[in-house]
């Protein structure tokens, strides 16, 4: 198991590599340097620009760049970004907390209601209410993201009044941060009302990014049921005498959530996407609004290290996504298949 | 479907279109398609308006059926402009997108991947570790980073878009070539003395085609909401171009006075995307038998 892993891990080697080559190249392909950048519109004497540029090392060999470039990324240095002067890495971890937090939970409103959905189709295989579910699922398959959540808005926001239109938190309340998930921090606050705020800003935002991915999730589940259910153990359940919903949530669904593990693995990389349209909507002070700003203004700073960060992040999941697999699935460890 | 006629058999096109005709969700699909077609040819013919033209004594207009004006049936924005006008450009800029994307990653994507399937070695290994690396960002974040590289415009919305769809094209010729290339055809054919690039194109290129056209029509559903959302962020077409997601982008202003200003782009973009996928779906069950339950 653990030579399988190691396995995969050193397919990613060269991709990892790769990725901070393109990263630090980023830098050198825009037109302009990083000081020309900087100075924006002023003019700029020669004189200093070729200071500033040996000042920052621009004047060396590109390999020796680079090098350097990874020197400081193995320390966790990603620069400082052009416009806050801020250290990349901590405006990252600052804003990271609410990414997560947004992500898991629209994670886990696309499970808990796709998986049940993709249950039903699939138990009511060809009647009305499978068909209903199915075209339900296609349709928030194919939903932009952006014009999804402006619909939210514009319903359960402004028509109705029930949510928030965004941020993370009302304005009235101050919590300490402590984890950075607003959600623990404001319940450890035990300031009145902080715990409720925090939630009713979350509950659009979740929506708005999970549905993709809860469309995805039921129709795997749907798709993986129904084979599951022509399974010859399954039947042999059944004749056993065991009961109909026994056979389903104990024996079928075990089974049938193999593959959707993988995809909901895979959709981390449609969260990340979704997350950048969401948060700018819902002005959620994530990742994902910070990389849209960051290009926006073009920080190339910011960009290069959010790109190292995510995808190293993407990879992460990944291989952790292929260890659930092997877990779940000894035929994938132990080499057949 | 029965094996009623051994001798001659069909070709999967054809096959396709017998299974096509019977599923009445993809029949409705093609139907949109067609429209959207029609309405993207015929535009400025359709148009009531030109897309640009501000008409400032009619500002935020609703449309003709809620308190509006039969000279603009869908409304008109903040600066007066006609909502079905630019709509129906928006049409021709999606679908134009949409296919320029499409035939460029089909065109780049499928060639890697035959010569990488085909010829394996270094340059299999070279092409798919850089397919890994083009894959190790989220979509949407990638096609932003080449947009910033190259500047914030349509076109370049539209390269970054395809360089984001490249990855699947290629893997998905690999894969298909990899399963191809040892069958009895493919050694008939070079022990009869055919060359790789002919055996490739007229004897793996077709066999390999199933998927490749199911992944050409999703593909266009991707680039048809990548290019409206890069709009949306402001790093796609620019304002005043009538693009579906570039409308959306100043929306967000009107939600509490304007909802034909959100609402109407975005059932746009849905009801292309919808149609694209719903054809996608069918067409993969058309013509992938091992899929069909």
């Amino acid at each position: 198991m653990i030579r399988w892993l190691l396995g995969r891990a050193a397919v990613l080697l060269p991709t990892a590599v790769a990725v901070t080559i393109v990263a630090f190249m980023l830098l050198h392909l825009v037109p302009g340097d990083p000081v020309e950048i900087a100075a924006g519109e002023r003019v700029l004497d020669p004189a200093e620009h070729a200071r500033l540029l040996r000042e920052l090392g621009l004047d060396r060999p590109l390999w020796e760049q680079y090098l350097d470039f990874m020197g400081r990324l193995a320390v966790g240095d990603f620069g400082a970004s052009v416009r806050t002067k801020e250290r990349v890495a901590a405006e990252f971890m600052v804003r990271f907390p609410a990414t997560i937090e947004l992500g898991l939970f629209a994670l886990g409103f696309a499970v808990l209601v796709g998986v049940p959905a993709g249950m039903i189709a699939a138990l009511r295989r060809g009647r009305t209410t499978d068909h209903a579910i199915m075209t339900a699922a296609l349709t928030g398959y194919s939903m932009p993201v952006f014009w999804w959540g402006l619909l939210l808005i514009l319903f359960f926001s402004v028509s109705l009044g029930w949510t928030p239109v965004s941020g993370r938190i009302g304005v009235a309340y101050y919590v300490e941060p402590v984890t950075g998930f607003l959600l623990i921090d404001s319940w450890l606050s035990g300031e009145p009302g902080a715990f409720a705020s925090t939630l009713s800003h979350l509950i659009l935002p979740a929506i708005a990014l999970g549905t993709i991915s809860l469309a995805v999730i039921a129709r795997m589940t749907r798709s993986s049921m129904l084979e599951v259910l022509n399974e010859d153990y399954v039947r042999t359940a059944r004749a056993k005498g065991l009961p109909f919903r026994r056979v389903v949530t104990v024996h079928a669904l075990r089974n049938a959530l193999i593959p959707v593990v993988t995809v909901i693995g895979l959709q981390l990389g449609h969260l990340l996407s979704g997350a950048i349209l969401t948060e700018t909507i819902f002005s959620w002070p994530g990742i994902g609004k910070w990389l849209v700003e960051a290009i926006q203004r073009r920080d190339y700073p910011q960009i290069q290290g959010g790109i190292v960060i995510i995808a190293a992040l993407m990879m992460a999941v990944n291989l952790l996504v292929d260890l659930c697999y092997g877990l779940l699935n000894p035929q994938i460890r132990h080499g057949r298949r | 479907m029965a094996a009623a006629d051994l001798s001659a058999p069909r070709s999967p096109l054809a096959e396709a279109w017998t299974s096509l005709r019977g599923n009445r969700a993809a029949l409705v699909a093609l139907g949109v398609i067609v429209l959207l077609a029609f309405a993207a040819l015929f535009a400025d013919l359709l148009a009531p308006h030109p897309p640009d033209t501000q008409y400032r004594d009619a500002l935020l207009l609703p449309p003709a059926w809620a308190s509006g004006n039969w000279a603009y049936p869908l409304g008109t924005d903040d600066v007066g402009r006609d909502v079905l006008s630019r709509l129906l450009h928006g049409a021709r800029l999606s679908l134009t997108i949409g296919l320029m994307v499409v035939t460029l990653a089909f065109l780049v994507g499928v060639s890697l991947g035959l010569v990488a399937g085909y010829a394996g070695g270094l340059f299999d290994l070279v092409v798919m570790r850089c397919v890994d690396v083009l894959m190790a960002l989220p979509g949407l974040l990638l096609a932003l980073v080449l947009v910033a590289l190259l500047g914030p415009s349509l076109v370049n919305a539209m390269f970054a878009i395809a360089v984001v769809m490249l990855p699947s094209f290629v893997r998905l010729t690999r894969a298909a070539v990899l399963a191809e290339k040892h069958r009895p055809y493919v050694e008939a054919a070079r022990v009869n003395g055919v060359g790789d690039a002919r055996l490739m194109l007229t004897a793996l290129l077709p066999n390999c085609l199933p998927p490749l056209i199911v992944q050409s029509t999703l593909g266009f559903s991707v680039a048809v909401l990548d290019t409206a959302a890069l709009g949306f962020l402001g790093m796609g077409a620019q304002p005043p171009t009538a693009e579906w997601g570039t409308m959306l982008s100043g929306s967000l202003q009107f939600v509490q006075t304007a909802w034909w200003l959100v609402a109407l782009p975005g059932v746009a973009i849905l009801i292309t995307v919808l149609a694209f996928n719903l054809l996608g779906d069918a067409l993969r069950d058309a013509l992938d038998p091992s899929l069909k339950r």
